[in-house]
């Protein structure tokens, strides 16, 4: 029953660590609430204990922090899209964060939510994947630092611990580059689960491609990046024969199923064809 | 838990479970039932309210999260028995059929009436874009807040 739910209102981190030790994986953190009360509302998933953090205002910010741009895991996407510093380093994120429902999920999701709910449907993920962004994550242990590309282990897996809390997103100024792409492909521009989401972030040099980070969405048990493809692609010239390699690899990169948004070879085909849009782009903007 | 809501105004208070929507409160402890509920996952905006300035889903929305809080619902935007003008050119453009968005509508129409945003008919599109009509195709809904629009200006 919703009544017997236990919630306890986090007030400040170090009270948010004690919960989470006493309670670890027999308690739920709620942040914006956009999936969780999804779940409680269809009764899918009810945990008997929750830990809110939505005031844990420690955790809301955006910020340039010497070679870094760090996001608060409790950032909404609306303070990701009004963001200046975001807007001028990472525009894709901008623009992933557009394409969540729209403004009342804006509003109250967060990237902390998103990134620790693990959907591989999840927007803004592929757009950490080609930033290689960095978690900090915390707990009464103390804090440490993982690879936004080794936080997820297999379908809705995470190496989160029952305690462990995730706090910000670091982004290396070092990784954004000239060329940043992203698309989302769902059956409405709004509200939509996406059926493939891309971000592709790249520079060429001298009609070459000099660096290529390709990250895909909905297309495999968690967000992924195409490594066969990002390797192939390195210091090619974009033409026919090029493009046609580079969508043969990735149908090798992913590995898409059938379920209610899509089919896999729906999926399969879209994400090439973007693939090869995004690729053309380029080569057109750095001719 | 005991909660404490500024709604269109007025100071509430009401004893809930923490985890209740806040739709639910609005409407089963506070009897404000223009609110609607329409899908109960986020999808339809039928239960689209303001909480501090910030138009959101009540459905999704535990009562917890919105303790001391204030908050506009469409109750809220008549003033003294006289319809505002926003819901006038809803009467006026036709915007409202069979009435169960019309309420999110409006919430979200405000929000776009108070923001900076310019008021094209693409912006009002993205304002109400978290909001479904199955009446109306959408066309009387941005023509009445078009007008809304122009005549704040």
């Amino acid at each position: 029953m919703i009544s017997d739910i236990k919630v306890h209102t986090a007030t400040h981190l170090d009270d948010a660590y004690s919960w989470l030790a006493e309670y670890g994986d027999k308690g739920k953190v709620l942040a914006g609430g956009t999936d969780l009360m999804v779940y409680l509302n269809a009764k899918s998933f009810i945990a008997p204990a929750y830990l809110d953090i939505w005031r844990l205002n420690e955790l809301r910010f955006v910020r340039e922090d010497g070679d870094f741009i760090v996001l608060g895991a409790m950032s909404t996407y609306t303070d990701i899209i009004e963001s200046p510093v975001i807007r001028q380093y990472a525009p894709i994120l901008v623009d992933a964060a557009k394409t969540v429902g729209a403004a009342q999920i804006q509003n109250r999701g967060t990237i902390g939510g998103n990134i620790v709910n693990a959907s591989p449907a999840g927007d803004t993920l592929p757009v950490f994947a080609v930033f290689d962004a960095e978690l900090e994550i915390g707990s009464s242990r103390g804090t440490r630092t993982v690879p936004f590309n080794e936080f997820y282990t297999g379908y809705r897996k995470t190496v989160l611990k029952p305690d462990e809390l995730l706090l910000s997103v670091r982004l290396n100024k070092k990784n954004f580059l000239n060329h940043q792409s992203f698309r989302k492909v769902g059956t409405r521009r709004a509200q939509a689960i996406s059926k493939v989401v891309i971000a592709i972030n790249s520079t060429t040099q001298s009609g070459k491609i000099d660096s290529i980070k390709i990250g895909i969405g909905s297309v495999a048990p968690t967000v992924i990046r195409a490594s066969k493809t990002e390797s192939f692609l390195l210091d090619q010239t974009i033409n026919q024969a090029s493009l046609s390699e580079a969508s043969k690899l990735l149908k090798d990169d992913i590995s898409p199923i059938d379920d209610i948004r899509s089919t896999a070879r729906y999926r399969t085909t879209v994400a090439s064809n973007i693939l090869r849009r995004i690729l053309m782009n380029l080569a057109e903007e750095s001719r | 838990m005991r909660i404490g809501l500024t709604v269109n105004g007025q100071k509430r208070e009401t004893d809930a479970a923490p985890m209740k929507r806040l739709l639910d409160v609005l409407r089963e402890d506070l009897r404000l039932t223009g609110t609607k509920e329409g899908c109960g996952e986020g999808e339809c905006g039928a239960c689209s309210v303001i909480i501090d300035g910030e138009v959101v889903n009540s459905c999704l929305v535990p009562v917890c999260q919105a303790d001391q809080s204030t908050i506009l619902t469409v109750e809220g935007l008549a003033e003294n028995d006289r319809l505002s003008w926003l819901q006038q050119c809803f009467l006026e453009c036709g915007g409202a059929q069979c009435g169960i968005c019309t309420p999110g509508m409006l919430i979200a129409a405000k929000t776009i009436l108070d923001s900076d945003a310019c008021g094209s008919r693409s912006a009002i599109r993205e304002g109400i874009a978290g909001n479904l009509c199955r009446c109306t195709g959408y066309t009387k809904i941005i023509d009445a807040i078009e007008r809304a629009v122009i005549q704040n200006r």
